[in-house]
């Protein structure tokens, strides 16, 4: 018989039995036929079962079998008890999906190798450098001469790839005039064959693509985009679309499954490096660069090479700088060189986000760890109910090891029925977090697929958890001694110690994680509810292009024809919105004196820009029809205090050093108040307004191509007029067109979102920590008071009042919970710095920071104390010792 | 494991030979057997026996049927397969380098 049989076998235990016991009783047939005594034909076997147990060893898998037993009676016990069962196993389901989750998010976002070749020696490189406000500040920008020379500095070790940040662009393809959004990144050729790529269609970008700047209008598409947009039609080859001023053509398909080295963005069009417009420019860091770094070759001396050509660039660079102070520039020189893995590509939301989901992690983990010990102790309780079953079994002759298996098989019942439930939570929760993640005009695309990793780490984290809940009851179970259990008289303390030591446990988990909870959730508060200077609500940006740059007038026409629109209360003009994340910053100059080092930040807007944002005027005047740049600027209450020594600045002048020897002159005629610039954490920074149109050299006015309409509506819902507006900017003239439209709501929110999730999800893993806490402490003082009922009907029966009982049945566990509370406290306040990133304006050591979670735990506690408390008062001395 | 019994492990040796011989035979009449073509010398115990079988039957050396005999009682009978014939050849041929060097020892004593 083969191995199937045998483990055939095992599940038809009984039929095998049956066909045994006919076998052995149709030998007696025999004998007695012969004329044997039949009662001395019976004693010949000896002991029948025995002899059964032999044969069906034999005959099946013993391990299995046995398996298969003690699964039966696992389940049976666990059936028992319906709904301590069925909370054990969703309190564990919710904790384990919870994990996979964070581990699916985590391995999508940071972990998952490229879909290329040796993703393993891909590299980023970054520059580190100690900012303005003393913090160490990294970015991974890059000019594209100074990648050329670093590029050729370490030519044979190491293949240096310029990749610019996605962009979302606005692009036609000739034949349908429709505009629409594409992602599209400039990359070196060169990526695609040190990537080891190969085309679905047509020819990839490759080094010849990388040699004159504007020469190269090729363009491939990813293998996504080629499937959402064109259906994979093969024919795409050799389409055109125009972008900007320029019409590429489409040469290829990138093969299946890459999406770019930016994690979380599919880009759609690929363009060579040599077509993008800072190509040539020192100064404009606009691509990350990739290194491939060949094997065997030694990290460090590859960066100080790096470095030091990168050094020598900037050196260079800023030689003709000037207004500048030599500390100043030394310390902008001051540039370390970092190579970070980039194995699973390089991404802002990486950037953005692992930390935040590191802490996420670690979070589900501790309300894992909580969920586990909850189970534990309740296993812990029932080991003790079974103590006599357990004595029962040793003394037939059952070994340790099946006493183990026995106790351990109930706990893997638990973990995977909790594994199954959870894979479905997980299987929703993963995607669902993604979306909360996600800008609605930018969505991130995190693929997520469920394959052998997710599986495997779910199968470890179960086969963790049956582990941690099994092995403690079951090496007690196996360790039981028969005599004294069967007396009645087995230790009682010893489980009630290690339930103890969990509740402990349990406590400082908890309250790790809600004080956790508690700075992400003050983190969002103080975040969110920052004044921004100005009003949002109400607020409607419309980017706008003009098919050709169009003079002021025109744009004045645009905007006069919307403020006719019936609900629009107020219209400016500015080329780019506030917290909309970009920025534009020079040093200042006053009276030619070279600049303290602060830089000021700038924006160019138009007359009724400032009324449409209320911001408050707080001296001189607004900007009026006719003012141009460059002439006249509107400062902030900042731009004053740093610049002017908080001196009115009406009328008083200064200096922007754009580059190299080219200032450019100001009057300041108004005095505005201070708002929020770039995000919501920034401080708020010295602002420059310069008008919106400008003039050349000889005064003749530039034509402007694009500009963003800041509208203030007169209705509490302002996207109820987007479509209306979208049509009535090219109603007015043709040439112009809406990109884009936002609220500024929408806008300043989008700066909260991490914060918000994190606020949202630690508030919501801090509950469920708490509840399940709470129900481990309610379980494990409840079981205390019932294995102590006859002491403590002894003690009220000799006259103990009945605080002296709750005193006694209370004492010990909320000393458990009160060590835990401090342990929990110590781990909090050494975790944080990890977070440190992520906070807002919050102090780990403010002291509402700890009382919060320490009042919670406390009242927690009580309530889960007090059904305990009570039926302990209630004990009737009389009924108790006469039950025993 | 078969438990040490009279016949000092060469009980499968003689259950394949029987079943070579005589093939489809019950339980009791291998046991029947043992103990006739013996002279009675040797005898297998029932709870030797059946363990023996079900284990031989286990590695492929012999299978079993259900019969109904003429009777009218079931009983299982065993037979040899292709595997058990080669084992009963090497069982045999152990079984004689055995015997023949015991023998030489007693010869040379």
């Amino acid at each position: 018989m083969s191995l199937w049989t045998r483990i055939g076998n095992v599940f038809q235990g009984r039929k095998l039995s049956r066909e045994i016991d006919e076998e052995l009783q149709s030998h007696i047939d025999e004998a007695i036929a012969e004329g044997r005594d039949p009662a001395e034909a019976r004693r010949a076997f000896g002991s029948v079962p025995w002899l059964r147990e032999e044969s069906r060893d034999a005959k099946l898998i013993p391990w299995l079998d046995s398996l298969r037993a003690d699964a039966i009676f696992g389940w049976r016990q666990l059936m028992k008890r319906k709904v301590a069962s069925a909370a054990a196993i969703l309190s564990l389901a919710l904790a384990i999906g919870a994990c996979t989750s964070a581990f699916r998010l985590i391995d999508a976002l940071l972990l998952r190798p490229l879909p290329v070749a040796n993703p393993g020696q891909l590299y980023s490189l970054s520059r580190e450098v100690i900012g303005f406000d003393g913090k160490l500040a990294s970015f991974d920008g890059w000019a594209y001469p100074d990648f050329l020379l670093m590029r050729a500095a370490v030519k044979g070790q190491a293949e240096l790839m310029a990749v610019s940040y996605p962009e979302r662009v606005d692009l036609t393809y000739k034949a349908e005039q429709e505009m629409e959004k594409g992602w599209v990144q400039y990359v070196s050729g060169e990526m695609f064959s040190s990537f080891e790529l190969r085309p679905a269609v047509g020819r990839l970008l490759s080094e010849s693509d990388d040699v004159k700047p504007g020469g190269h209008p090729y363009a491939v598409i990813s293998y996504d985009y080629w499937t959402r947009r064109f259906a994979q039609d093969k024919k795409v080859v050799g389409r055109t679309f125009r972008l900007g001023d320029r019409l590429f053509e489409i040469v290829g398909v990138g093969p299946e499954g890459f999406n770019g080295t930016e994690t979380a963005t599919v880009t759609d069009i690929f363009l060579p490096v040599m077509m993008h417009a800072g190509v040539l420019k020192d100064d404009w860091t606009w691509h990350r660069t990739l290194a491939r770094i060949a094997p065997g070759v030694a990290l460090k001396p590859l960066r100080a090479r790096l470095d030091a050509t990168s050094s020598a660039f900037e050196r260079e660079r800023t030689k003709g700088l000037t207004g500048i102070s030599k500390e100043i520039l030394e310390k902008m020189l001051a540039q370390t060189l970092v190579l970070e893995s980039a194995a699973a590509g390089a991404s802002g939301l990486q950037r953005d986000y692992r930390t935040s989901l590191m802490a996420l992690g670690v979070l589900v983990a501790l309300v894992l760890l909580i969920a586990c010990a909850n189970v534990a102790n309740l296993m812990t309780a029932l080991a003790a109910a079974r103590a006599r079953e357990m004595a029962l079994r040793v003394s037939i002759g059952a070994g340790r090891w099946r006493l183990v298996q026995l106790v351990l098989v109930e706990g893997a019942i638990l973990a995977f029925l909790a594994a199954a439930i959870g894979a479905v939570f997980a299987w929703w929760s993963a995607p669902f977090v993604v979306s909360m993640i996600n800008p609605p005009d930018n969505p991130a695309r995190l693929s997520l697929p469920a394959d052998w990793r997710v599986l495997g780490f779910g199968l470890a984290l179960t086969v963790g958890v049956m582990l941690f809940l099994g092995l403690m009851p079951a090496l007690r179970a196996s360790a039981v001694k028969p005599v004294s259990a069967l007396k009645g008289g087995d230790d009682p303390h010893a489980r009630r110690r290690s339930m103890h030591a969990l509740i402990a446990l349990q406590t400082a988990f908890c309250f790790l994680a809600l004080f956790v909870a508690g700075l992400f959730v003050t983190t969002f508060e103080r975040l969110s509810n920052r004044p921004t200077g100005f009003s949002a609500e109400r607020v409607l940006t419309l980017e706008t292009i003009a098919a050709r740059p169009q003079p002021a007038a025109v744009w004045d026409q645009v905007a006069e024809h919307l403020r006719a629109v019936p609900g629009v209360e107020k219209v400016g003009l500015a080329n780019m919105v506030l917290l909309s994340g970009g920025s534009w910053n020079n040093s200042i100059l006053i009276n030619g004196a070279p600049s303290n080092g602060v830089l000021a930040y700038l924006l160019q807007v138009s007359p009724g820009w400032r009324e449409a944002l209320r911001i408050p005027l707080i001296g001189g005047r607004d900007f009026r029809a006719g003012d141009v740049y460059p002439g006249v600027a509107i400062v902030n209450k900042t731009f004053a205090k740093v610049y002017f020594n908080g001196e009115d600045p009406i009328g008083r002048r200064f200096e922007v050093v754009f580059s190299a020897g080219e200032r450019v002159g100001f009057e300041a005629v108004g005095l505005v108040g201070d708002v929020a610039y770039r995000n919501m954490r920034d401080p708020i920074y010295p602002q420059a307004y310069f008008p919106f149109y400008s003039v050349d050299a000889k005064g003749a006015s530039v034509p402007i191509g694009e500009g963003t309409f800041i509208v203030r509506t007169s209705i509490t819902n302002p996207l109820a007029l987007a479509s209306l507006l979208r049509r009535e900017v090219p109603n007015a003239r043709p040439e112009f067109r809406v990109s884009g439209i936002r609220t500024q709501t929408e806008i300043n929110e989008s700066h909260t979102i991490r914060e918000r999730l994190l606020a949202r999800l630690a508030f919501f893993f801090g509950a469920v920590a708490l509840l399940l806490a709470g129900v481990g402490l309610y379980g494990v003082l409840d079981y205390s008071v019932l294995q102590r009922r006859r002491e403590i009907g002894i003690r009220m029966a000799i006259g103990a009042p009945a605080s002296d009982i709750v005193w006694r049945v209370t004492l010990e566990v909320f000393s458990m919970v009160l060590a835990g509370a401090l342990v929990g406290a110590a781990l909090g306040l050494a975790s944080v710095r990890y977070i440190e990133p992520l906070l807002y304006q919050v102090k780990s050591t403010d002291a509402g920071m700890l009382a919060l979670p320490s009042i919670t735990i406390l009242a927690a506690a009580v309530l889960a104390a007090l059904p305990a408390v009570i039926r302990a008062v209630r004990i009737d001395p009389a009924k108790t010792l006469r039950a025993d | 494991m078969p438990k040490p019994d009279s016949l000092q492990g060469s009980l499968d040796l003689l259950v394949l030979k029987i079943l070579s011989r005589r093939p489809h035979l019950h339980g009791y009449a291998i046991m029947s057997a043992i103990k006739d073509w013996s002279g009675e010398v040797l005898r297998a115990e029932e709870g030797t026996l059946y363990p023996a079988l079900h284990r031989m039957e286990e590695a492929g050396w012999i299978q079993a049927e259900w019969v109904t005999k003429e009777t009218g009682r079931r009983a299982r009978i065993y037979q040899l397969t292709a595997a058990g014939k080669k084992q009963l050849a090497a069982e045999e041929s152990r079984w004689q380098a055995v015997t023949a060097a015991v023998s030489r020892v007693l010869g040379t004593v």
